[in-house]
C-alpha cells in the first residue's frame, strides 16, 4: 500500500534525494475526533500527487499540516530532509518554499493583484522591487491575468483571483504546491480556467499535491491517486488503476457515488 | 460674562493644556494598545498572558487610584522629580491603552483568518503578517470604537487637574475658588471641551472615509 519508511535510517540522515516531503506515522485530532490516523506518504520530487475522497475524509487537513498551518500530534513531517520547525522564524523561512493555494483564494484584499504577487519576494526574499515587479508581471501572464495587475481582488472574478494566488505562491520560486481544493469555491466554467494553469504546471515539472473533487484533472495529471477516508490512507495507486480497477471496497463504494449519475 | 475676558490668558493655559495632556496620553495610548494588541494575538503564551493582564488590570482600575499611583508611588521608586505633566500623561496614556487594546484586537478578529494563513504560507513572520496584512485592514473597524475612547480620554483628563496640571478642569475651579459666577465658567469650559472633542470626531469620520475609498 504505501513504500514508505525509507528515511528512518539513524546511521546517517540522507533520506533518498527523490524523496521532497516525507510523512511518517502522522496523527491528528480535534477533540474527539482523530482526523489522521497514522499517514505515511511520501512525495517524491517532480511528482502530482491528487488526494481525493469523501468530506470529512481528513484530506485538506493533510494537505495543511506539510506546511504546519495545522500542528500534528504525533509523527514527523519532513520537506527536502528538514524536519518542520516548531512556529517562528526558521518555519517562516521553509514555508517560503511551500506554496500554498486555497479553497477560498485568501488574497491579500487591500492590496492589488501585482502587490499581492510581489509582497512575498520583497519581504520574504528581499528581492529588489524591479526585479520582483517584472517576476510578478511575467506570472500573472502566465497564469492568463496579466491584464489586471492593478485591480484589487474583489474586482475579478473567482477564477482570476484563484489563477492570482497561484501566480502568488510561485513568485516565492516554491519545491513544492500545495492545493486545497482550489476549484471547489468557483462556478463550473471557471474550473477549467484555474485547472488549465494547474496542468500546465503539472506538465513543467512542478511537484504538487493537490486535493480535489475534480477526477478528470486526477486522471490526467497525477503520477499517483491517494484516496483518503476517515482519516486514513485508503489505497494508494496510479490513476488508471485506481479509477478502472479500485481495490478497497470503499474506494470502490466513493468511485460508484461519484462517476456514474 | 466678563469672567472668559478678563481671563483669557488663563483659560488659553487651560485650553492648551487640556489639548497637550490629550494629546499627548493618546499618542501613548495608541503606540501601547496596538502593541498589547499583539501581544495579546501573538502565538507566544507569556506574551499572551502578558496582555491579558496588563489590559485586566488597567481597565479595571479606577483612573483616579491610577493617578495616585503614578504621583505618589511612580515617583518615589523610578523616576524621582518627573514633571506633573509626564506623570499625567502616563497615567492618562496607560489606563486609555487597555481601551484600545480591546479595539484594536476586536478590529483583529473582523479580518478572515485566511488572510493571515495565506501570509504566513507565504512565509511571513508573525510580525510582518500583522503589520502589512491583519493591522491595515482592522483599521477600518477600529476606527469608530477608537473615536469615542480618544473623547472620553479628553474629558478623563480633567482629573489631572487635580494633581496639578494647568488643564481646564484646574483653571475653572481657581476661578471658582476666587468667587466668579460658576454658571459662565462651566460654560466656558464645556464650549472648549467640546471643541476638542468634537475635533477628535471630526477627524476620525474623515479617516473613515479616507479608509472607505481605499478600496
Amino acid at each position: 500500500m504505501s513504500e514508505v519508511s525509507v528515511t528512518k535510517d539513524p546511521g546517517g540522515p540522507a533520506p533518498a534525494v527523490d524523496d521532497l516531503v516525507v510523512l511518517t506515522g502522522v496523527n491528528k485530532h480535534f477533540g474527539a475526533l482523530h482526523v489522521l490516523q497514522d499517514i505515511d506518504l511520501t512525495i517524491k520530487r517532480g511528482e502530482v500527487v491528487v488526494v481525493i475522497g469523501p468530506s470529512g475524509s481528513g484530506k485538506s487537513t493533510l494537505c495543511r499540516t506539510i506546511n504546519r498551518l495545522e500542528t500534528v500530534d504525533s509523527g514527523s513531517i519532513t520537506i527536502d530532509g528538514k524536519p518542520l520547525p516548531q512556529e517562528g522564524r526558521e518555519l517562516a523561512r521553509l514555508r517560503a518554499d511551500v506554496g500554498m493555494v486555497f479553497q477560498s483564494f485568501n488574497l491579500f484584499a487591500h492590496k492589488t493583484v501585482l502587490e499581492n504577487v510581489t509582497l512575498g519576494q520583497l519581504k520574504v526574499r528581499k528581492s529588489d522591487k524591479k526585479a520582483a515587479e517584472q517576476k510578478a508581471r511575467a506570472l500573472l501572464d502566465r497564469v492568463g491575468v496579466g491584464s489586471q495587475a492593478d485591480k484589487y481582488p474583489a474586482q475579478l472574478s473567482g477564477g482570476q483571483q484563484q489563477r492570482v494566488a497561484i501566480a502568488r505562491a510561485l513568485a516565492m520560486d516554491p519545491k513544492v504546491m500545495l492545493f486545497d481544493e482550489p476549484t471547489s469555491a468557483l462556478d463550473p466554467e471557471m474550473i477549467n480556467e484555474v485547472l488549465e494553469v494547474m496542468q500546465q504546471l503539472a506538465r513543467d515539472g512542478m511537484t504538487m499535491v493537490v486535493v480535489t473533487h475534480e477526477m478528470g484533472f486526477a486522471r490526467s495529471a497525477a503520477n499517483r491517486v491517494v484516496f483518503m477516508a476517515d482519516g486514513k490512507i485508503v489505497e494508494e495507486a496510479e490513476p488508471t488503476q485506481f479509477f478502472n480497477n479500485p481495490r478497497s471496497d470503499r474506494a470502490k463504494d466513493f468511485l460508484s457515488k461519484i462517476l456514474h449519475h | 460674562m466678563n469672567v472668559l475676558l478678563d481671563h483669557l490668558p488663563e483659560f488659553r493655559d487651560g485650553f492648551l493644556g487640556t489639548l497637550a495632556l490629550t494629546a499627548a496620553s493618546a499618542a501613548l495610548a495608541l503606540i501601547l494598545g496596538v502593541l498589547i494588541a499583539g501581544f495579546r494575538v501573538s502565538p507566544v503564551p507569556p506574551l499572551r498572558a502578558f496582555g491579558t493582564a496588563w489590559v485586566t488590570l488597567l481597565r479595571n482600575t479606577p483612573l483616579t487610584l491610577l493617578f495616585l499611583v503614578a504621583f505618589f508611588v511612580v515617583p518615589l521608586i523610578l523616576f524621582p522629580g518627573v514633571s506633573p505633566f509626564v506623570l499625567a500623561t502616563l497615567a492618562l496614556g496607560f489606563y486609555t491603552s487597555s481601551f484600545v487594546c480591546e479595539a484594536v484586537r476586536s478590529g483583529i478578529s473582523t479580518v478572515p483568518l485566511g488572510q493571515a494563513e495565506a501570509a504566513r504560507s507565504i512565509g511571513m513572520t508573525f510580525m510582518q503578517t500583522l503589520r502589512m496584512i491583519v493591522l491595515p485592514q482592522a483599521t477600518r473597524t477600529v476606527i469608530p470604537p477608537l473615536s469615542s475612547i480618544f473623547i472620553a480620554l479628553t474629558k478623563n483628563s480633567a482629573i489631572a487637574g487635580a494633581f496639578s496640571n494647568t488643564e481646564l478642569f484646574n483653571v475653572s475651579k481657581l476661578l471658582s475658588d476666587k468667587g466668579f459666577a460658576i454658571g459662565w465658567i462651566f460654560l466656558w469650559i464645556a464650549l472648549a471641551y467640546l471643541v476638542i472633542t468634537f475635533t477628535i470626531s471630526g477627524i476620525f469620520r474623515l479617516l473613515e472615509r479616507r479608509l472607505e475609498v481605499a478600496r
